[in-house]
């Protein structure tokens, strides 16, 4: 049977932190793609966002709905230099040591399409705020994907060590 | 804040952590701007939201329950 959900990758933050976690060399082999993040931050902000193959440029757009345990929103973005991924990486202010995690679907990532994509995430915390929110991203570009770039927030802050990215591959048969 | 990132190289499975350079730090500083603008603005189009909703309230002589009892 053949192998259609394979790990290309993966790694654990070191006790440094890393500023950003940097996949390259993406293989164009499979259909799609998947990122799971399990995740801390070192400050206190909520948002987690990626870039496709080192593109800074305006070419990202998404929406966003948003619980955290007493309210919820919805926001968006559009011609934007990264995009939004979720929140799945815990504030710095949450229960010591526990991780959110995250998960990103990109498919036909190697298409010559714009590329789409879909996340979902939750917080850990022992307390009334947690947060929730689901994603759909879009990066205005015809080009494949061979480098996903994740960051704890754009500008600011790390990821903390034990942090944890593994990225799937998926195949269609 | 690190000044470094870590790179998987997928073709390889080869993780090194690497120093971001200069170029790299001037690109984290204007994404730094960029994100803080863009929440400024986020928050300014939210308060005038909010400034409008008031406004109207105050023109109808209702409060916001009973706008949203009129809504439901």
């Amino acid at each position: 049977m053949a192998d259609t959900f394979v790990k290309i990758a993966s790694v654990t933050v070191g006790a440094g932190g890393a500023s950003s976690i940097d996949f390259t060399s993406i293989p164009s082999t499979y259909t799609d793609l998947v990122i799971k993040l399990s995740a801390r931050r070192s400050q206190a902000y909520a948002d987690t966002y990626l870039r496709f193959n080192n593109d800074s440029g305006a070419n990202y757009s998404w929406r966003q709905v948003r619980g955290d345990g007493s309210n919820v929103s919805s926001a968006s973005g559009s011609a934007q230099t990264y995009v939004m991924s979720g929140n799945g990486a815990d504030r710095s202010s949450y229960t010591a040591n526990t991780f959110g995690n995250i998960e990103i679907y990109v498919p036909n990532y190697a298409g010559s399409n714009y590329k789409s994509f879909s996340s979902d995430s939750v917080n850990e915390n022992n307390a009334t705020q947690a947060d929730a929110m689901l994603v759909a991203g879009l990066w205005s570009s015809t080009s494949a994907i061979n480098r996903v770039t994740l960051y704890p927030d754009i500008g600011y802050g790390d990821f903390v060590q034990y942090s944890t990215a593994v990225l799937y591959g998926i195949k269609n048969s | 804040m690190a000044d470094t990132k870590i790179v998987v190289d997928c073709s390889t499975g080869e993780v090194s952590e690497i120093e971001l350079t200069a170029e790299e730090v001037a690109q984290r500083e204007a994404d730094a701007k960029a994100f803080a603008d863009a929440k400024a603005k986020e928050e300014a189009d939210k308060a005038a939201k909010a400034a409008e909703k008031a406004a109207l309230l105050s023109k109808l002589g209702i409060t916001e329950e009973e706008a949203t009892l009129l809504l439901g």
